[in-house]
């Protein structure tokens, strides 16, 4: 490659691993799915976090601007209360995943069961 | 309550070598930081179940018995619909991490290497030598799926590998290496002190040092000491250097070096044969070969340590080895499971070191309590990924035995 030509960073961030990617699922669109649901959750954290930021800068200085954004670090406090959010956020996207964790531990019977329990007792 | 919480990324100590990340770049790791703890700690547990209410009973129905060994954990276990979920969760974390980090990498290559370039050539701490070859166990996968593996060049003289390796290491351990990700290296230092508080080593050798986070720690303890940390990859050794030459860490090389063949150093040549999480990654003949090249060119008394994840035993549950072993069919981490299935003890012994001057120990993370909170306890381990290591060493008799 021309060593002057400035790299395709985009293209080549993408680059795939070495090596056959496992089959998680039956269907490999499935696969894919995860790929990209994951991939924005990130997104829609990342945004969340960016916005925290403006809103702190603005309450601090009044107004905003980019290089602030860029530059900005959150101190010990502001570092627990971003944390805190992710990890409640996570929670609330993650829901199914640990709900089915709960349900592996409870083991209910079929709802079925039950209706048919209460139309009889 | 925030004990558990993950520092964020900007907790980190950016050195001048490391690669500059936008507020977004950043967010990023710290997601992934998160998810990654939610992963292993809040539904962790899912597999345990999955395995005790659903595919342990169904492999009993099928065959009998019990399983009897972890390979027979893993096929029960791949058929679990939880199981499949929770791999393709962890793969994509993984995937994610790589392509953060190389994005944040390649925007600023032209500086990044640019600044290297400046780093080594004022140092001259870096020593490279294209002969080398890759082994072929480096080059036959991506080893946990960094896009060209430690070594890959992307264009003459660049340090994306390193570079990229430096900054998401962070999120893959969910910050738990400390500031510099040496918490393993100032773990063996802590160790060294405590137990020889006396030794003064003057020349230590780290086999598979890639970009030095844990040999630098061991260089900066030991200031009168020189290091010399090899690898077979150019690609993380360059910015290795720069790294420790940014840090000011003066008393380390970075040499291009295979440790199967340390022949121009002569036997007993070091005082100190460090390997840091490396015998992993290395295959079921290197492994020997390299322990009996670090015999050779250790000197009578000194000390080898290696820094692993504990070796599976039969007192060590089934499932647990299983899980383990997860890197290895999930990540690209194809001979972790044959290494760790091994007697390390016996391995060392066929390369040279007497069983009685074996020894191991656990060692845990040392990093800044005040920032990062420490590692999960063993209670949740994140199975293989923890900064729970096990140590094991031996400090090489002084004098002969006559049947040796
Ligand atoms: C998991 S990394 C080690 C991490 C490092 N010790 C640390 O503390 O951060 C494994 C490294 O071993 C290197 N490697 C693999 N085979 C090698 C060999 N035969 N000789 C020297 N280095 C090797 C790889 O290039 C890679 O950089």
């Amino acid at each position: 490659m021309d060593e002057t030509e400035p790299l395709d960073w985009v293209a080549l961030s993408g680059k795939r691993a070495k090596g056959r990617r496992p089959e998680f699922f039956e269907d490999p669109a499935l696969d894919r799915l995860y790929s990209v649901v994951f991939a924005l959750a990130g997104e829609v954290s990342v945004l969340r976090e960016r916005l925290d930021t403006v809103e702190r800068l603005l309450e601090r200085n009044g107004s905003v601007n980019r290089a602030d954004i860029e530059a900005y670090e959150p101190d010990r406090q502001a570092g627990e209360e971003r944390g805190l959010a992710t990890r409640a956020y996570l929670a609330r996207i993650m829901r199914g995943f640990q709900q089915e964790v709960e349900a592996m531990e409870a083991d209910d019977p079929p709802i079925g069961e039950l209706v048919e329990k209460l139309g009889r007792e | 309550m925030t004990a558990d919480l993950p520092p964020p990324y900007t907790a980190l100590t950016r050195h001048p070598m490391m690669a500059r990340t936008s507020h977004d770049e950043a967010a990023r790791f710290n997601f992934l930081t998160h998810f990654n703890r939610y992963l292993s700690g809040t539904i962790g547990k899912g597999n345990t179940l999955a395995y005790a209410k659903r595919a342990m009973p169904a492999f009993r129905a099928e065959h009998g018995r019990e399983p009897t060994d972890r390979h027979e954990v893993r096929d029960a276990m791949n058929r679990d619909p939880w199981h499949r979920t929770w791999s393709a969760l962890k793969r994509n974390s993984m995937e994610m991490r790589q392509q953060n980090g190389r994005q944040t990498v390649l925007r600023q290559l032209d500086d990044l290497d640019a600044r290297a370039q400046r780093y080594n050539a004022a140092s001259g701490q870096l020593e490279l030598d294209p002969a080398v070859d890759q082994p072929w166990y480096q080059r036959a996968i991506d080893i946990h799926c960094q896009p060209g593996g430690y070594h890959s060049v992307e264009r003459a003289g660049d340090v994306v590998a390193g570079a990229n390796y430096d900054i998401g290491i962070f999120a893959t351990t969910g910050g738990a290496l400390g500031g510099l990700n040496d918490g393993g290296g100032q773990a063996v230092v802590e160790w060294a002190q405590r137990e020889r508080p006396e030794w003064q080593p003057k020349r230590i050798l780290d086999i598979g040092a890639t970009v030095g986070h844990n040999a630098v720690p061991i260089a900066q303890a030991y200031p009168d000491a020189e290091v010399v940390a090899i690898d077979t990859a150019g690609a993380s050794l360059r910015y290795g250097a720069a790294r420790a030459a940014a840090m000011g860490v003066t008393n380390i090389r970075f040499v291009q070096a295979s440790g199967e063949d340390l022949s121009r150093w002569d036997d007993g040549h070091f005082d100190w044969v460090q390997t840091t999480m490396f015998l992993h990654e290395l295959s079921a003949k290197a492994l020997p070969r390299l322990l009996a090249e670090a015999n050779r060119v250790l000197a009578p008394g000194g000390l080898i340590l290696h820094i692993e994840q504990p070796q599976y035993s039969d007192d060590m549950p089934l499932f647990e080895q299983f899980m383990r072993d997860w890197d290895a069919f999930n990540n690209n981490e194809p001979f972790w499971t044959a290494m760790h299935a091994q007697d390390l003890k016996q391995v060392m012994a066929e390369a040279g070191f007497p069983r009685d001057s074996q020894f191991t120990v656990g060692v845990r993370a040392v990093v800044d309590p005040a920032i990062f909170p420490p590692s999960p306890d063993d209670a949740e381990e994140d199975f293989g990924r923890a900064a729970v290591w096990n140590a094991y060493g031996a400090w090489k008799p002084a004098v002969w035995a006559m049947a040796a």
